[in-house]
């Protein structure tokens, strides 16, 4: 590849994303025209139900803060040539964690001790969870493609067992809520911000959290030898590097950030853990980072339209059906990995 | 005798590299007829044109006197070709039936097989050939052997008139190999054209007719068996390359670095890729290692690096100053002093992505001196570069940007060269193949280099396949054959018969064939 070669790459590399969004918009345009409504009417309401709106924006903050971290779920994984598509599972193991941890603790617990340890437990739970798909490949050499998918149905069916049997507040489907001083405050408590919203400070752990991906990846020891396992596996085996160390360590990584999004949910919002609570947001996840192509700061980027998306989608349900959303979301994606196909198809000779 | 397929003019090119040029060959009807050349020489390629899957930049060819132009390996079985790979083609759950069936079923829609047809048909073709195996057995119960028989009967069934065979010894055993030749006999008097392609001398000389030696995309010769010797196919084949100039000043060996102690490596098959290796190497001396490509090169480097393939055993003991190598992993071993250029240096020796300044410190990514921080200081990458770049002459514009894969191959092996010598305390160089695929002004800077390293007191185990590069470098030479070393030549012959370079190499040539 030549200097110029790599130019046209590094463009190729916004366009495409680009274009596949905008090409969703037009096309779920036509969705929304035949449903017998004017797009543009339809495009403008959901503006001012989310960003148009102090409540609005708030909520487009919270969810983009789980779909942040989600995102790097999948894209610290993806270095390494491997597809979490666990981070849906993760999200739940973490959320069941920090809920559990935070109620069992001693009411008198301060923040200090409270909070952190709520989110290790979150970590910890999601770190384990992806840990188990990293040891299959290592050592059996499952795809992990298959583990993770099996492993979301497995965690799906251990905390509801656990919620049902043991830990849920008789006849309702919710954990205690965790103890007072374990909760995050919200941007309207602490700073009087995008009010009544769910939005919270663990925003601010997102943003930290792709920051740290950030120069993990790129700029630290750890992360060269990680994308070189991920680019030439055998070439990395030849200088010294342990792929399966590196395999076992970037799922846990992923499935941490996973856990850590839970956080989100569980200290910042709800204060206790539901069944169903996640609701699919680790497989938008997947969505986040393929439109940002794994890549920590652009993953910001993509988490914010995709967060715009859904609750804007909700907030037009009165008008069309939050289901063209969804088409919106599933075309975008389908756009990327057919455009990103037929530019490199281009490129090999 | 009429002839069965004749090349005019063929010439490949891929790109600026020229795989064929200009062949015009004509393989007659009824013969065993060897094609015979190093790796690299051109012999795939051509055959590959022959089957159908490259089309020739230039040139024709004709099949029983009527010219073609194959666009698939489809047309080239229509016209009565077929070929047996080096991989076969097999479906391992079907049985050999089946499998010889495969994409010829004689059916219609709903109708049964019929079995008993497709067995006859199979006896039919077996007979007399010593191809005779069950047609009912699955293919995963058969050896290796068989599986090779069950390709010639599936191209037979399919009325090949002309088989090709793509290195059909190199995973057989010799009373398997015997076998084979049987079947090649006996399908030959049974009027078929057989193209053997090979390196192994031996079995040229034992089976084929005719035999063709090619060199650097060129057909050198074409003879009858009988009228040559092993000596001279071995000299046209190795032939004269560039000239390899480098001023090799007498060593002056110190103790023993590397010792290699009856080294043996049996692969999960349960082939036997290396028996009885036994060889030191001093410091400051460079042990050449000449053979012939398969005889256990790339099992000895990858047991030296601590990368045997899952499931292979190796035996044997090999120590590095006393202390055990086998068993380590290469990180270990580089800490203990070792460098290492891999034969495939793409594939392994750089990561193709990277710049050529974090390839410089690839598997060096350890080394303090290039940390700050949790990551690298940007400083003593910088000036590792400037150094080395200027050093050995790489030829690249921004270091910190360029990624090694738009370098040429001289410079990207130019990369690896400074790299892996420039170590702190090397104490043992293991060098694969180090001009592989490089240009004449990068060989020399290579070369050049490679001797400092001598001089410096480092033991270097130099592995080529060009005889030229080890007869220039080598302060001794083992011959290796089948897996061990079958002849050493020490220090003083080594010296001695550099003189008559032409001599040398046709002496060597009889141990490694």
């Amino acid at each position: 590849m030549t200097t110029d070669q790599n130019m046209i790459h590094k463009s190729g590399k916004l366009l495409i994303p680009l274009l596949s969004v905008v090409s969703a918009l037009l096309l779920s345009s036509v969705v929304i025209f035949m449903t017998g409504r004017n797009p543009a009417d339809i495009f403008l309401k959901m503006f001012r139900a989310t960003l148009g709106s102090e409540y609005g924006t708030g909520q487009v903050v919270f969810r983009m803060t789980t779909l942040v971290l989600a995102a790097l779920a999948i894209a610290v994984p993806f270095q390494l040539k491997l597809f979490n598509i666990g981070a849906e599972g993760q999200l739940q193991m973490g959320a069941f964690a920090a809920a559990v941890t935070g109620a069992l603790l001693p009411a008198s617990t301060p923040s200090a001790a409270s909070i952190p340890l709520c989110i290790i437990a979150a970590m910890a739970a999601g770190a384990c969870w992806a840990m188990l798909a990293g040891g299959l490949k290592v050592r059996f050499g499952v795809n992990e493609v298959i583990a993770t998918i099996m492993l979301n149905f497995i965690a799906q069916g251990i905390t509801g067992y656990l919620l049902t049997y043991h830990f849920a507040v008789p006849s309702t489907e919710h954990t205690l809520p965790v103890i007072y001083s374990a909760s995050i405050p919200t941007f309207s408590t602490a700073f009087g911000l995008l009010k009544n919203s769910p939005a919270n400070i663990s925003f601010f752990i997102s943003i930290g959290a792709a920051l740290l991906f950030y120069i993990m990846l790129f700029n630290s020891r750890y992360g060269y030898e990680m994308r070189a396992v991920g680019l030439q596996p055998e070439a990395s085996n030849y200088g010294g590097i342990n792929n399966g160390l590196h395999i076992l360590f970037g799922m846990a990584i992923g499935g941490a950030s996973a856990g850590l999004g839970a956080v989100n949910m569980v200290l910042g919002y709800k204060h206790y853990y539901e069944s169903g609570m996640t609701g699919g947001i680790g497989f938008t996840g997947i969505a986040v980072a393929l439109l940002a192509g794994a890549h920590p700061l652009w993953i910001l980027l993509s988490a914010f339209f995709f967060a715009v998306l859904e609750y804007g989608g909700l907030a037009v349900n009165a008008y069309i059906p939050k289901d063209i959303f969804m088409i919106i979301q599933a075309l975008t994606i389908i756009l990327i990995i057919s455009f990103s196909a037929t530019g490199k198809s281009r490129n090999t000779p | 005798m009429s002839i069965a397929v004749q090349l005019n003019g063929i010439s490949k090119k891929f790109g600026t590299f020229t795989a064929n040029s200009n062949i015009s060959l004509s393989i007659l009807e009824h013969t065993i007829h060897a094609l015979v050349g190093e790796n690299g020489a051109g012999k795939s390629t051509l055959t590959k044109i022959i089957y159908g899957m490259f089309s020739p930049t230039s040139g024709d060819i004709s099949v029983h006197g009527k010219t073609v132009h194959f666009s698939s390996p489809r047309d080239a079985i229509d016209a009565g070709i077929g070929m047996v790979h080096q991989h076969f083609m097999l479906v391992p759950s079907l049985t050999v039936a089946e499998n010889i069936m495969l994409g010829n079923e004689q059916t219609g829609l709903f109708r049964r097989l019929d079995m008993r047809k497709i067995n006859e048909t199979i006896r039919m073709h077996a007979g007399n050939t010593g191809l005779d195996i069950n047609p009912d057995v699955p293919v995963d119960n058969l050896s290796v052997g068989e599986e090779q028989r069950v390709e010639v009967l599936k191209l037979l069934c399919h009325d090949a008139s002309i088989l090709i065979f793509d290195e059909p010894t190199a995973v057989l055993t010799p009373a398997e190999t015997d076998r084979l030749f049987d079947i090649l006999r006996s399908l030959r008097d049974k009027g078929k054209t057989i193209i053997l392609i090979t390196h192994k001398l031996d079995e040229v000389l034992a089976v084929a007719d005719v035999v063709s030696v090619m060199r650097k995309g060129e057909i050198v010769g074409t003879m009858e068996t009988a009228t040559v010797t092993k000596t001279e196919l071995a000299n046209m084949m190795v032939g004269r390359n560039v000239l390899l100039r480098v001023t090799n000043p007498p060593a002056t060996p110190g103790k023993t670095v590397l010792d290699v102690r009856s080294l043996g490596c049996r692969t999960q098959k349960g082939e036997t890729r290396l028996r009885d290796l036994t060889f030191s190497i001093r410091a400051g001396e460079i042990y050449g290692i000449a053979g012939v490509e398969g005889n256990g090169q790339s099992e000895l480097l990858q047991a030296l690096w601590g990368l045997c393939p899952a499931g292979s055993v190796l035996s044997g003991e090999v120590t590095l100053d006393g202390k055990s190598l086998l068993g380590k992993k290469p990180a270990e071993i580089a800490f203990m002093g070792v460098s290492h250029i891999p034969e495939n240096r793409l594939r392994h020796a750089v990561i193709l992505d990277y710049p050529v300044s974090g390839n410089l410190i690839f598997g060096r990514h350890r080394e303090s001196s290039f940390h700050k921080g949790i990551g690298f200081s940007k400083e003593a990458m910088e000036n590792n570069s400037r150094k080395l770049i200027s050093e050995y002459d790489i030829r690249c514009t921004d270091p910190s940007v360029q990624s090694i894969g738009a370098l040429s191959g001289g410079n990207q092996q130019k990369v690896v060269l400074a790299r892996e010598l420039n170590r702190p305390e090397i104490s043992l160089l293991i060098l694969a193949q180090p001009t592989r695929g490089v240009d004449i002004g990068a060989i020399e800077i290579i070369h050049h280099k490679i001797i400092e390293a001598r001089m410096k007191g480092i033991a270097i185990l130099l592995v080529s396949s060009e005889l030229e590069e080890i007869i220039a470098l080598s302060t001794r030479i083992g011959c290796l054959y089948n897996g061990s070393i079958r002849h050493e030549f020490d220090q003083e012959a080594t010296s001695l018969k550099r003189k008559e370079e032409d001599d040398f190499r046709r002496e060597i040539g009889l141990y490694i064939t």
